[in-house]
């Protein structure tokens, strides 16, 4: 969290230096069309935008805003309160607690899980990891590489197996060795792929009835760099998972993650996890005030 | 999404007007708005948007309409030449030594599908008679070099690699003369996914690029990638030089936008396209394709153009003649039936026809097989009885039920629907148009 915040002190002053000098000293057709831009390179994507600059317009032709500090403040403001509300802890308040890891290949599903591995060990609880991708080469090998990092179990099947079986018998697994977590990877699959979609479906369906009520969580991974196609992605693996959550992974690259902010707002997900490198450690919660700002710093003075 | 279908939109913009001849500033104005919307939402790069649609606004303004084009298809087809032009004007083709092995080096971010995309293109290579073998770079990611010597395995393609411990300058240089002395004429180098600002990772490229000078440096893309595909081309564009773009994931629905960006701000083509979980869904890049793609709409011009290249002429004016005299036969329909389905499947050329939105076609299947029984029922007929439907008799139907494999339920529906076509070529003769089109294929369901 410290990495988070001293990272936005910086990009905060940026910030108001930028916006004060080179973008707002004029209200003007000019003006809200640069705050679009902003918005719109960060990936943040049309309909959001418009949303949120109607409601920023809305308070400036009220009066409401006077200089460009006060704008400044209040398009964090409004693009911070266009983030869901809902909680953005995760819950591990159940023995085993289930989380199930979902999304399209390559947004970093795995590596995720290595992560809250390690964090939930360093709470000193006892995670167990679940090897539900069986389809991917190697990817067993990948998490089972995580496993012996963190120093948890790892329960897995051969390539090739039936997900629903691997499923089974880690819950099993970590209900036998009283374990406090359990956390299931899934084969990386596109939202369009109506058979695997399907899969998914199955896979839930086998860890509700193994235990009642879970899983707990079941958190979507978006890659940072995603554009607007994320919307869709969040919609169709809401549908078929019931989503509690998401997850943006690669935040410490230069994308600015835009498409997190439009998942929340229209989807109403919270966005849970920040993943911010290859460290186990490089795991942060997310705030929608500090998100909200890091959206603007310097895109705005690329343009 | 913000709209369905980009011609939908523009037809919206368009309308009140009919082919006044000219596209005013107004109405190029408007139509504008909606291409940077749709250009946007397919991720294109903001500032591609706005010299691009300049660019267009430029052009369209004060373009004569053609004649069989309407304002809306006019104005897509300006977009869709400058969209195709700009995507598609550089070579897709790699680069081969006359000194094998030809090395081909891929680079790209974490997850963008770089271990995927090296066994496609060494399965891509195959197919060309080529032999293709790999060398594992990617030293950091958890079992990166499993999940490549695995695809070999898969693919029957020798597999170069030190572990995980060994420097990847090192194993990309050993690997070529590996290679050399294996009689392999193509490698194709993994290396380590990695965030364009991590200035170590792209150091090590750089060496890997100055050791085995690679003949072609292929940028893995994701083509979900958003706003931040421009800055990533561009820092792998400095710092690497890459020659071209292998765009991953097609097979999902994303518009794909970031191949544009990429193209504009670099200039470097996308040469092939990924799509799927099988290593044989690998192809070269198609600018068209995805030209019409990135717009969300089907597309119109081609549509136009296929009709025109496909349509015998000849055997138009003979139809019309026919037409005349409201003698449409059995092989008139049989005809016209091939002569479609030559343009592809009808599925696919609905979805080229302006005005039908992607709304309704969404629920709509339509079962090209269906074709293939009406096809086979003609097919079953005698000259005499595709010239003259009224002979056709019980027994009749019942030979030619039997003869093409269907029964007489589909074989009775089909002469019913015959009539009925019959009946409209007439008032089509007689100079009455019917409203829609597909009638006069009749209902295959």
């Amino acid at each position: 969290m410290a990495q988070l915040r001293e990272g936005l002190a910086k990009s905060r002053k940026a910030l108001q230096q930028q916006f004060a000098s080179v973008l707002f000293d004029r209200f003007d057709e000019d003006l809200w069309e640069r705050i679009e831009e902003a918005l719109i390179y960060a990936d943040v994507g049309v309909d959001s935008t418009v949303s949120i600059v109607e409601a920023l317009e809305e308070q400036a032709n009220a009066g409401a805003i006077k200089d460009s500090a006060e704008l400044l403040a209040k398009l964090r403001e409004v693009t911070a309160n266009h983030f869901c509300k809902a909680d953005t802890r995760i819950d591990i308040a159940h023995r085993p607690a289930v989380i199930l890891m979902v999304g399209v290949n390559g947004t970093g599903k795995t590596t995720t899980i290595g992560k809250i591995a390690w964090h939930l060990k360093e709470l000193g609880k006892e995670p167990i990891l679940i090897a539900g991708d069986t389809f991917r080469a190697a990817a067993i090998e990948q998490l089972v590489e995580w496993g012996r990092r963190v120093g948890c179990e790892v329960v897995r099947h051969e390539r090739g197996g039936d997900p629903g079986a691997v499923v089974y018998d880690g819950l099993a697994a970590a209900e036998a060795r009283g374990a406090d977590v359990a956390i299931i990877d899934t084969a990386g699959r596109l939202h369009t792929q109506v058979n695997l979609m399907k899969e998914l479906e199955k896979v839930r369906r086998v860890i509700e009835k193994r235990i009642p009520g879970a899983p707990h969580e079941s958190l979507l991974c978006i890659d940072a760099t995603t554009g607007q196609n994320g919307l869709i992605q969040a919609r169709m693996f809401k549908e078929a998972v019931e989503l509690t959550g998401v997850v943006i992974t690669k935040m410490d690259g230069t994308a600015k993650g835009g498409i997190a902010l439009a998942v929340s707002h229209e989807l109403d997900l919270p966005i849970k996890l920040i993943g911010t490198g290859e460290r186990l450690e490089s795991l942060q919660p997310f705030d929608a005030v500090g998100f909200a700002a890091m959206l603007f710093d310097e895109s705005l003075g690329r343009r | 999404m913000v709209f369905d279908s980009l011609s939908d939109k523009l037809q919206v913009a368009f309308d009140g007007l009919r082919r006044q001849g000219k596209l005013t500033d107004k109405d190029v104005e408007r139509a504008a708005r909606e291409i940077r919307l749709a250009l946007l939402e397919a991720d294109v790069n903001f500032k591609v948007v706005k010299e691009f649609v300049e660019k267009v606004k430029t052009r369209a303004l004060g373009s004569e309409v053609l004649e069989s084009l309407t304002p809306a298809q006019q104005f897509i087809k300006i977009v869709n030449e400058e969209l195709t032009s700009l995507m598609g004007s550089a070579s897709t083709k790699l680069t081969f030594s006359p000194r094998p092995p030809t090395v081909i080096m891929m680079v790209g971010l974490q997850g963008s599908g770089k271990t995927t995309a090296c066994g496609k293109l060494a399965n891509f290579l195959l197919a060309q008679g080529k032999s293709p073998a790999l060398v594992a770079g990617d030293v950091y990611r958890p079992a990166a070099i499993e999940q490549l010597k695995t695809l070999g395995g898969q693919l029957g393609v020798p597999v170069y690699d030190e572990g995980d411990q060994a420097d990847p300058v090192d194993i990309a240089k050993h690997g070529v003369s590996w290679a050399q002395d294996k009689g392999r004429d193509v490698l194709i180098i993994d290396t380590a996914g990695r965030l364009h600002i991590d200035e170590k990772l792209m150091e090590e490229l750089v060496r890997i690029r100055q050791t085995v000078k690679p003949h072609n440096i292929l940028l893995v893309l994701d083509a979900m990638t958003g706003q931040d595909a421009v800055n990533v081309a561009l820092q792998f564009q400095e710092r690497v030089r890459f020659d071209g773009v292998i765009l991953t994931k097609m097979d999902g629905d994303a518009r794909g936008g970031a191949a544009l960006s990429v193209r504009a701000v670099t200039g470097k083509p996308v040469k092939f396209a990924s799509a799927g979980e099988k290593l044989d869904s690998f192809e070269y890049f198609h600018p068209d394709r995805v030209a019409s793609r990135i717009l969300g709409m089907g597309d119109v011009l081609s549509l136009i153009e296929k009709a025109e290249r496909t349509i015998d002429e000849k055997k138009a004016r003979e139809m019309e003649q026919r037409l005349r005299k409201a003698t449409f036969t059995f092989d008139d329909f049989l005809d016209q039936i091939q002569q479609v389905r030559k343009m592809g499947s009808i599925s696919s050329l609905l979805g080229m026809i302006p005005g039908i939105p992607s709304a309704k076609l969404k629920g709509l299947q339509v079962d090209d097989k269906a074709f293939d029984k009406i096809q086979a029922m003609i097919s079953s007929m005698t000259p005499e009885e595709r010239r003259h439907p009224d002979i056709i008799n019980g027994s009749r139907r019942r030979r030619i039920a039997a003869g093409s494999g269907t029964d007489i339920h589909a074989l009775n529906q089909l002469l019913t629907q015959f009539k009925q076509v019959q009946k409209m070529m007439r008032q089509l003769g007689s100079g009455r148009v019917p409203k829609n089109p597909f009638q006069m294929f009749g209902n295959p369901s």
